[in-house]
Order: structure tokens, then sequence, then C-alpha cells
């Protein structure tokens, strides 16, 4: 049985120049000047009884938007939104809270817009305390709390509810790791319950590991629908497409690159490299005229933009000779001791003195490698282990 | 859409009895009383938090706290019986009439007043979590209700304990005029709120209103006084006919005819018999409930967009 139907939905907002917002402005202005913006277009879309559904998509890509909308706290401009059971909306940690008011009381006032009754709530406080490990505070007004308290006991409210649907909007990215493992226990628990679950992230792996369906909204139309893997390559793919455009080169183009590519035994477009693997980075080289010893480098840089690691085919005393025609140039990078996260890979080709540089392209490749769970190693090493008998 | 509505609400119904079906459309929703009034029981417990957390935050900080509310009736029948014992004033036992009507006064401009700035003051509740908007008007109203039986119980405790007492043949009335006083605030109260999102100035413009509005209210003068003075005029019946188009009016008329008998109360009280008084606050009755349901269904209506217009 459906759980939630998105049946054509599309959402206007009016962007108002100036919004009148008082009667004499309206009665003064005459008519308003407003323009459209369609926060989602003809989205449609079914959602199972028990089923976890993610919702993906760049920054205004609508996820928000059509999360609210089956939520009942927007309402759609076109369509059609029916949706069956009790349902909590998690759009916010602790929508609420009121700073006067004791950690315990606003427990009761935050669970009752989840739908709990004072009885009920009696019945969980101490777990939803427990969970957010602020037993000692719990009887002190929430002005005295700490941006992370506050945001553990929104959290623990929230998970402490007893809903048949259940919208959460990124919220799963607080606290601390050992808090967000309890969060994500507490959602599995959820799932196996049979709840139905709308998640909005921009955390790709958690939701193609989590979910049983994803959606991928691109300027609020459907992209792509159907299982986790095959949106989430898309939105990879998106993501790569998108980096492609904004990637900046330069150089006199003596030697032109043609194309760059990174070779790794998996499909790059099915995940990120684990720690340890290696990676080919194949560069495509045309001269259009003839160049004498030119050298080709690449560089490493991580995602906060730090240069990682770097190489030429000067530094491997590798010589191309005179270069006249198209040739390919392969850096085999052995077991990368890098850990998780996303790499950026320059590309360039220069005279041996750095004097001319015929072509750069400035990280315009990237590859990711992912995290092991649990592990916070700042590099990876090869172990072996040798066990004998004495 | 209609008959699709019906097959998922039958579909509904045979696999899972408590499974309700909510359609949101890109109407303005209809107001289904039976419906929203199941809907808003449901979320009764949010009403009752929301009452307790203001009345906590209004009286956090302060020594006395809930004590200030009670004092007001009290200094009030202290200030106006010492005035009017030193000055001399026309209306015999004047603190006793005057708080007759002031009180339930204060109950319907406090919750217009601060009613009218409840969903704007909760934009960020509107904005991020899912529930019947009526709550937010519902809790101010319902702030101002508490404070109106607080100070209610002491004036008439004080009364009761001065001697003056109650005579069964009035104060039947009293109930009726509070039932009318109620469901005109919880009316004019969900009026403003909904307008006051769309336009801010509808909180100064209530200021305005309400001052005007209490003076053409019998509250602190005579309504008889009024009669006598219009009967001279040759416009005069219409005026008077005019003036009791307020249901304030009859609502002040009647709680004074209940609670109010000095020896000379047939001098200050409106000219009206209990009977009439009677018809007239059940008229009334009828009249703001009517009002109640269509300033509810604007409500309703706007309310859906509330969201978005923050």
């Amino acid at each position: 049985m459906r759980a939630i139907e998105v049946d054509d939905v599309s959402k206007r907002f009016r962007m108002y120049r100036e919004k009148p917002s008082s009667l004499k402005q309206r009665l003064l202005s005459g008519r308003v000047r407003a323009d459209d913006f369609w926060a989602l277009r003809d989205v449609s879309l079914d959602i199972d009884q028990g089923e976890f559904f993610a919702l993906i998509g760049h920054n205004g890509s609508g996820k928000s938007t059509l999360l609210k909308v089956i939520a009942g706290i927007l309402r759609p401009s076109e369509g059609l939104v029916r949706q069956r059971g009790r349902l909590a909306g998690l759009l916010e940690l602790g929508a609420g809270f009121h700073p006067e008011l004791t950690g315990r009381e606003n427990v009761y006032l935050n669970t009752a817009f989840l739908g709990l009754s004072h009885r009920q709530t009696d019945a969980v406080i101490d777990d939803i305390v427990g969970f957010a490990e602020v037993e000692e505070f719990i009887d002190t007004q929430v002005k005295f709390y700490s941006a992370g308290m506050l945001m553990r006991l929104g959290f623990a409210c929230a998970v402490h509810v007893d809903p048949e649907v259940i919208l959460i909007d990124e919220v799963l990215a607080v606290g601390d790791e050992s808090f967000q493992a309890r969060c994500l226990d507490r959602i599995r628990t959820f799932q196996a319950e049979g709840r139905t679950i709308v998640l909005v992230t921009h955390a790709l792996d958690l939701a193609r590991q989590l979910c049983d369906r994803a959606v991928m909204l691109d300027h609020g139309r459907v992209h792509a629908l159907g299982s986790p893997e095959e949106v989430v390559r898309e939105m990879r793919m998106t993501i790569l497409k998108h980096d492609l455009e904004y990637a900046r080169e330069e150089g006199s183009r003596e030697i032109e690159i043609l194309s760059g590519a990174l070779l790794y035994g998996v499909d790059p477009l099915d995940g990120p490299l684990r720690p340890g693997e290696s990676v080919t980075i194949q560069v495509d080289l045309k001269a259009n005229e003839p160049v004498d010893d030119p050298v080709v480098s690449f560089a490493l840089h991580d995602g906060a933009n730090n240069f990682v690691f770097g190489g030429d085919t000067a530094r491997q005393h590798v010589a191309l000779g005179l270069l006249d025609g198209k040739r390919r140039v392969r850096f085999e990078l052995g077991p990368v001791p890098l850990t998780g996260g996303q790499y950026w890979v320059t590309l360039g080709v220069h005279s041996r003195d750095n004097a001319r540089v015929y072509h750069v392209q400035d990280q315009r490749y990237s590859f990711e490698i992912r995290q092991v769970e649990g592990r916070r190693d700042q590099t990876f090493m090869p172990v072996a282990v040798e066990v004998e008998e004495l | 859409m209609t008959c699709a509505f019906r097959r998922a609400h039958a579909e509904g119904a045979t696999i899972a009895a408590t499974a309700d079906v909510i359609e949101r459309t890109s109407e303005p929703p209809r107001l289904r009383l039976r419906h929203r009034v199941r809907e808003l029981w449901s979320y009764r417990e949010v009403l009752l938090n929301l009452v307790r957390k203001e009345l906590k935050v209004k009286y956090t900080g302060s020594v006395l706290g809930a004590i200030w509310s009670l004092l007001n009736p009290v200094v009030f029948l202290a200030v106006f019986t010492f005035v009017s014992k030193v000055l001399g004033n026309s209306i015999q036992d004047y603190a006793v009439f005057l708080l007759a009507g002031l009180l339930a006064w204060n109950l319907f401009a406090v919750s217009l007043g601060t009613g009218a700035q409840s969903v704007v003051a909760n934009s960020n509740l509107v904005k991020k979590v899912y529930f019947p908007r009526e709550i937010l008007p519902l809790a101010t109203v319902g702030v101002a209700l508490v404070d109106f039986v607080l100070q209610s119980a002491v004036y008439l405790g004080i009364i009761t304990l001065f001697g003056y007492g109650f005579v069964l043949a009035f104060v039947w009335l009293y109930p009726l005029a509070i039932v009318a006083a109620l469901v005109f605030t919880v009316a004019v109260t969900f009026w403003v709120s909904s307008m006051n999102v769309r336009y801010r100035d509808m909180q100064h413009l209530i200021g305005l209103a309400l001052l005007v509005w209490f003076w053409l209210t019998p509250i602190v003068y005579s309504a008889r006084t009024v009669y006598t003075t219009l009967a001279e005029k040759s416009w005069g019946a219409l005026a008077w006919r005019i003036y009791l188009l307020n249901p304030m009016a009859w609502v002040v008329m009647g709680l004074q005819r209940a609670l109010y008998h000095s020896a000379d109360a047939e001098k200050v009280l409106a000219p009206f018999s209990v009977g009439h008084l009677a018809v007239g606050l059940l008229v009334a009755i009828a009249a703001v409930t009517a009002l109640l349901y269509l300033t509810w269904r604007l409500f309703f209506a706007m309310s859906g967009d509330f969201a978005e217009e923050l």
C-alpha cells in the first residue's frame, strides 16, 4: 500500500521585488510586481509503506520544498499529494524549543508537536534524556545549554516518537561520531519496524547503503528515480559534469591535453576507491607543432585544496623526446596511502625548465576514496601479519 | 479528483482502520468542521503545552509570578471603591459594576492584541512543523482565559466576602454572557491573526480599534445613561439600535445584570429585563457562532500559505 503519493506536483514561489507587507502599501501601490520561481515542476512519485526513500539533489534542487509539501507545511501550486498514516516531520531539530523553559518542559512541548501525548512522553522521557546525555541539566532552562546539547535533545525527542511516516531533512549530520552512530541505529530500527522514512540528504553513500529507493531532483524536476545505486550513480555523473564546466585551463597550447582519465580496478562511477587500491592517471597529448623535450606533470589536492602529492615525467627520469603528433602518458600510482575523501587531479605539460607552460588543466579530474567505517586513520599502509609458534 | 479520493478512502478503511488519508491539493482547503475539530482535538496536547509555555514564560523571572495577575482585580476594587467614595460617583458600588464588564473586556482585548501576532511571532514553528495553525490563536485566547478565570475568581470571592452576594434570578445570565464573549473572542482572533500574516499593520490597527471599541461598550459608564441621552434626540432610536449591534455590549450588559444589584441598579443597568437580556445574548451567541464559522473558514483557507508568507 502506498504511504505517500505525489501526483504531478508543482510548486511556485512568488518572488516579490518588494512585497507589500502592510495595508497602507497595498492600498497605495496598486499592482504588485512579482517573478515566478518554480521550485518543483511536475514531480510524481509513490512511496510504499515501510519503504526507506531518499531525496537527493544539488542545493536548490527542490528537495526540501518537496519534503515540506509532503509534510503539509507548504501547499502545492499544482497537483496533488496523498498521504496515509500518522506523520512526523523532522525538518528542524528542536523546533519550538523555548529558551526560558527547562529541558524537561521543552521535551514535552516538542514531543507534543510530533504527536505524542503527555502520558506517552512520560513513558519515554527517561530514554530521551539518556539518549541526549543531558541527565544533569534536564531541569535547567535550555538557554544555558550548549549548541550540541540542544541538538542532541532535539534529535532525541524526534527519534522517540511513534509515527508511521517519518520525514527527515538533513538532520543526521549532528553530533559527534558516537552520537551519529546511535542515530543511525535508531533509524535502522525504525526501518526494521516497517515505518516509512523519507530522508533528504547530501550524504550519497548513506543514501546508497540505507535506502530502498531514491529520487534525484534537478531544478525542481525528477532527474532520476529508482534504485539508490542508479540514482546515486546519476548524481555522481552530474557532479562530474558540473565540475568540468568550472575547471580552469591555461597555457600556450603548443601541446594540448586531449583528455585525462583516472583508471582503477572498479568502474569509476560505481563508487569510490578503497585505501590501498591503485590508480592510473592517463594523459593523452597532441602536439599542434613539434616541441622538444616536454615534461608532463600531475598534482593531487584534497577536498580542502591542500597539496597532497605530485609527480612528473622528469622526476621519474622519463624523457619524451621530440613530440610531434599524439602521445599517451600513464602514471601508475601504487597502493594509494590516502584515506577517505575527494581528491582533485591537476594535469600539465610544460618545458623542462618550467619557463613555458603549454597546457594546464587545473583540478579538472577527481576521484573519491571511501572512508572505511569506524576508522580514523590519517594514512594507509599495507600491513602484513605473521604469527609463528615459539 | 473526488472520485479518486473516495476510492483511496475506502481502500484505506478496509486495510487499516487508523490510517486516515490526507490530501493536499492546490485548492485552498475547504473547512469540514467535524473533520477539523477531530484534528484539533488530536493536537490538544500542543495547545495545552503552548498555553503552559506562555504562562510560564510570562511569569518566570518575576518574584510574585501569577500573583500579579490576581492583584489586578484587588487593586482595581480598592482604588475605584476609594475614588468613588471620595469624589462621589453617581454609580453606587462602582468597583463591582466596573469589574463585572471590565474583566470580560480584558479577555477580549488581550486575546486580540496578542492573538494578532500569534502566527507571525511563531514563524519558526509555522515554517518547520506541521500542526493545525488554529492552535496558535487559540493558545493566546487560552492564556487570556486563564488570567480571566483567576481574576474572576478573586473578584467573585471578594464581592462574596464583603457581603455583596448574588441574586439567583440574575446570576444565570453570567454563563450565557461568558459563552458569547468567548466565541466572539475566538472568532475575531482567528480573523486578525490570519490578516496580520499578510498585512503587518493589522496589529497597530487593532490597538486603535480596541480603544474606540472600549468606549463604545458600556463598561465604565452606564448603559442606561446612553439610552436616556439618546432618547432625547430625534435620531436617538436609530443610534441606540446601532449601539446594540456590538456583541460586546450585550456581553457586558448581561454580566452587569448578573452581578450588579445595588439599590439603584435600575438607574444604572441597561433598560432590559432579564428575559430580554437572555434572548439578546442567545441571539448574540448565534450570530458570533456564525461569525466564527466564517472567520475559521477564512483562517483555514489562508493557513495553507502561512509558511510561504512569513
